[in-house]
């Protein structure tokens, strides 16, 4: 480990953005993990005071900051309502990375992130395993959701009751597309990301069957990697970069107007992330991730400011059905995509949108925050559910398959009969029966 | 440093979860929202129950540790900053409604409830609870109590003073105390609340505090003057007053903010206006439009050069969203703000207003002047850089100019953000040295080890 003056040198870079934070407070009235512990070091308010401690050479060992910094689910709800614009998520990630770079990544997030997620077919390789494995280890718990829970008493799943691995991912289904578009229509890029790609192929079905029906052009070139927002998360800026590049050059390739992805996770983070750490780059690196991250935009966005929505007619007989939305924070509070979502499902005439109350408060689920904090992640998570049940829907759906994933535990925990889908499945169903 | 032995007592009273003796953990109650310099806790509580918080004041005297309570920890003037060390005490997880009393229309809350949880929870049952501070979404019933905090209603809502009925609250030895009732008239003993109520925590610790509600106003209309010169806008907030309409809320907003507003939130505020106007008028329909005209008309007297009526729900909310706006936008013109609170009788506004301009210009510093004018209570908020050393010398030269100029005009060094460590020196030069003295004893009599949030506003 280096020393903590050296630590505090690489602190000083943030010291412009840190002295922002005027410590008014007003983060606590957003903070859902605030909201479960009620302790200042929880709240970015308080987080940022460490940093700011650790800069001053407040600490001898930055070990209790470092742990504070990443119970934190970086939803971004502080950040899109601080009164003084603190560019909180910036100075998190780039706290993560001096942190991560000083005192080294565990070595299990090390072997997960720079031995797996950064060599995409090895980690291809490897889920597939895991898929066929899941089936010996786990049983169905609730049919309506497709929840699974542990057989045996395993560590790693717990009490959990997830969203299986598909048997077939998307890759296998659908290796690549390169179509070219209808007279006046735009080339959309795909870019799948690995929670649709692992556990949702048949919600990349799906916009790929929209994205049609659209007469859209869509570019979707094979070997696709992680979008890097595990790593980054993490503090490692390595395999990010590597990441970044992959992708980058993959996409390159092609030919396209918009790159389109059904993930608010992946949108936030090629548009936002991307440019926001690679800033110490090459100009000409940054150039080419400014110019990808400004085509980039969320499946709703795309559908309705882009190409507009087609009309529907009614498939089903009957009431339509009591579907509510929950906003995903990197759709809502990082990019303001919020309407857009709305307008797809309601889309589809056998749909009927009811809003739950607190619809964009975050779900707990913060990638690899459920892994490390499950009991408050789950805390997190009960409140959507209760919020989901009040409002008396029986699908729910939301933008963001992390979020699909922790809202399907909650519920499936809670015993809850309410499917969760992807808006775009909805619409998808609609269309199912034009040309 | 806190022994061993005590953090078990302590641990034992509120449980070790609810103890928080790290550095990493004790940094963070370290500072409020006061632009102050930070110091460290020897140890956070945060006790569950009432009786556990009660037990934490006593262990604390028998032991003779300085204690801070701390509700959100926005107050602007260092009220929780333990600047003598100690134990910081958390109320946040003493969040309870524990009535919302429809007949005789008052409420009893727990200290840590947060002020716009109350004031949703009654208003779901047609009541009213008016007092609005801007840090209304995280700040706590008992800090609000504890700063006699105000908000933009306080013209004919009056402010937190006015709605509490009665407290029950800890000495320093952690015994019970009962002021005051749920009757609307009350004249046992002393008036304990009146003495509690902008206490900063340096007599007590409240722990179930009661308030009284209102009903709720049936109807309300917004709307904007905008004027060419800021003499005459304050001849307008006087003229209204004059002609007996008590606005709810009469708000003003000079150039440099609404410059700021409009450069960050494109509201469609007129850049060039010298002086804003926002006000709204409630109560029955009837009224509501009587007064509304009335208000429309002085404007214009008054020299108004437009007149923005909000006609629709949405565009009142635009009004309101442009004032709640005013101290983010300004937030983000430097990395540092300093928001003053200096007060002066209303009438004394424009001259108040010239004084704070004139500073502005003998220091070359950026001030913005908004606040409530109905009130006199201006909030002067100076845009600056804390790292600065040479600039912050000047900030700290006209602060005590804005307080000279405030006490010169008979008002006062702070209309709602109390006195804490930040105008606990300059409180004798509104007062008088014998006010200090007979406030010390008062404290010496009632807490004779200093150890109830020691060094806030009488210093010492
Ligand atoms: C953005 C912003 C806007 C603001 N707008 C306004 C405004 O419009 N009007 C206004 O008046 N103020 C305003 N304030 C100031 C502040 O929010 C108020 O003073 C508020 O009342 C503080 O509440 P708190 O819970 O944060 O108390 P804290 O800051 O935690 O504590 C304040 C004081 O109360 C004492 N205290 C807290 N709890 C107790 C208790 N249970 N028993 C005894 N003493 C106790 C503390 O020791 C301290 O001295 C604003 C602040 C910010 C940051
Ligand atoms: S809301 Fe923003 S400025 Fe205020 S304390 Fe939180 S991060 Fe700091
Ligand atoms: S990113 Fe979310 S969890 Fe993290 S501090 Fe901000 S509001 Fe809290």
């Amino acid at each position: 480990m280096a020393s903590v003056k050296e630590l505090t040198r690489l602190m000083k870079k943030l010291e412009d953005q840190l002295v922002v934070c005027m410590r008014c407070g007003m983060c606590q009235a957003v903070c859902p993990v605030f909201a479960q512990t009620g302790r200042e070091a929880d709240v970015a308010r308080g987080k940022l005071a460490l940093l700011d401690g650790l800069m001053q050479e407040m600490f001898k060992d930055p070990q209790g900051v470092c742990e504070r910094l990443n119970r934190c689910l970086l939803c971004g709800s502080c950040a899109a309502n601080c009164p003084s614009g603190v560019s909180v998520m910036e100075i998190f990630l780039q706290a993560r990375a001096i942190l991560a770079g000083f005192m080294g990544l565990p070595p299990a997030k090390k072997a997960i992130l720079r031995g797996m997620l950064a060599h995409p077919e090895l980690f291809d390789h490897v889920m597939a395993w895991g898929a066929k494995f899941q089936k010996i280890f786990t049983r169905e718990v609730n049919d309506v959701i497709g929840t699974s829970c542990a057989r045996i008493n395993s560590p790693l799943i717990g009490d959990r009751h997830f969203r299986g691995l598909a048997e077939k991912p998307f890759h296998r289904l659908l290796p690549a597309l390169d179509t070219a578009p209808a007279k006046g229509r735009p080339r959309a890029a795909f870019f799948v990301g690995c929670l649709l790609d692992k556990f949702f192929p048949d919600i990349a079905q799906a916009v790929v069957a929209v994205l049609q029906s659209h007469a859209v052009g869509i570019f979707m070139p094979p070997g696709q990697a992680c979008c890097g927002i595990p790593a980054v998360s993490a503090g490692d800026t390595q395999t990010f970069g590597k990441l970044v590049r992959h992708n980058l050059a993959l996409f390159e390739a092609g030919r396209f107007d918009y790159l389109v992805t059904a993930c608010a996770t992946c949108t936030s983070t090629i548009r936002k992330v991307w440019p926001m750490m690679l800033r110490e780059e090459t100009a000409a690196l940054r150039a080419r991730v400014e110019k990808m991250a400004a085509k980039t935009l969320d499946v709703n966005q795309f559908l309705v400011d882009e190409v507009g929505l087609l009309t529907c007619d009614r498939q089903k007989d009957g009431e339509p059905v009591a579907v509510t939305y929950h906003d995903p924070c990197h759709l809502k509070k990082s990019l303001g995509v919020a309407a857009q979502p709305r307008a797809v499902i309601t889309a589809n005439p056998d749909y009927r949108l009811i809003e739950m109350p607190e619809a964009d408060a975050c779900c707990g689920m913060g990638g690899s925050f459920n892994l490390q904090y499950y009991e408050l992640s789950a805390g997190i998570g009960r409140r959507k559910r209760d919020n989901i049940q009040a409002s008396g829907a029986v699908v729910v759906a939301t933008g963001c398959p992390a979020c699909m994933l922790q809202i399907s535990d909650t519920l499936s925990r809670a015993g809850d009969r309410v499917a969760v889908r992807h808006p775009v499945q909805l619409y998808a169903e609609s269309l199912r029966s034009k040309p | 440093m806190i022994s061993q032995s005590l953090l078990e007592e302590f641990q034992a009273k509120v449980g070790a979860d609810n103890v928080f003796s790290e550095d990493t953990d004790r940094l963070t109650y370290s500072y409020d929202a006061a632009v102050l310099e930070p110091v460290m806790p020897g140890l956070v509580v945060r006790p569950a129950t009432g009786e556990a918080l009660g037990q934490v004041v006593r262990l604390c005297n028998q032991n003779r540790i300085a204690l801070t309570v701390r509700g959100a920890g926005t107050n602007l003037s260092g009220g929780t900053i333990p600047i003598a060390g100690g134990v910081v005490v958390v109320t946040n997880a003493l969040n309870r409604i524990e009535e919302i009393n429809e007949q005789d229309m008052y409420a009893v809350v727990q200290p840590g409830v947060v002020t716009a949880k109350l004031a949703a929870a009654v208003e779901a049952k047609g009541l009213f609870y008016p007092p609005d501070p801007g840090s209304q979404a995280v700040s706590t019933l008992g800090g609000n109590v504890a700063e006699n905090a105000g908000g933009l209603r306080g013209l004919k809502y009056g402010v937190t003073r006015d709605y509490v009925m009665g407290l029950q609250f800890f000495d320093v030895d952690g015994q019970p105390i009962k002021t005051g009732s749920r009757t609307v008239k009350c004249a046992t003993g002393y008036n304990l609340t009146g003495l509690m109520v902008g206490s900063e925590g340096t007599l007590g610790v409240f722990n179930k505090i009661t308030l009284k509600l209102i009903p709720l106003p049936q109807d309300r209309k917004s709307m904007v003057a905008v004027f060419d010169e800021m003499g005459s806008a304050s001849e307008a907030v006087a003229a209204i007053i004059a002609s007996h309409v008590v606005p709810a809320t009469l708000e003003i907003m000079d150039n440099f903010t609404i410059r700021a507003v409009e450069d960050y939130s494109h509201a469609g505020l007129p850049k060039e206006a010298a002086a804003l106007l926002l006000i709204e008028v409630d109560g029955h329909p009837a009224q509501v439009a009587d007064d509304a005209a009335k208000v429309e008309t002085i404007c214009r007297q008054m020299g108004a050069a437009d007149i923005r009526v909000a006609k629709t729900a949405a565009e009142r909310d635009k009004v309101w969203a442009a004032r709640r706006t005013a101290l983010s936008a300004l937030a983000k013109l430097r990395p540092t703000l300093v928001l003053e609170d200096a007060t002066v009788p209303r009438s004394r506004i424009p001259a108040m207003v010239k004084a704070i301009q004139a500073i502005s210009a003998r220091y070359g510093l950026a001030i913005g002047t908004f606040g409530h004018a109905g009130d006199g209570n201006l909030h002067p908020t100076i845009l600056t850089d804390r790292r600065d050393k040479a600039e912050w010398k000047k900030v700290e030269a006209a602060i005590t100019d804005i307080f000279d100029q405030a006490l010169a005009l008979g008002g006062t060094l702070s209309g709602e953000h109390g006195t804490g460590i930040a105008k606990s020196c300059y409180l004798e030069k509104e007062t008088s040295p014998a006010t200090i003295l007979y406030s010390r004893r008062l404290k010496a009599a009632l807490d004779p080890n200093n150890i109830l949030n020691p060094g806030k506003i009488i210093g010492g």
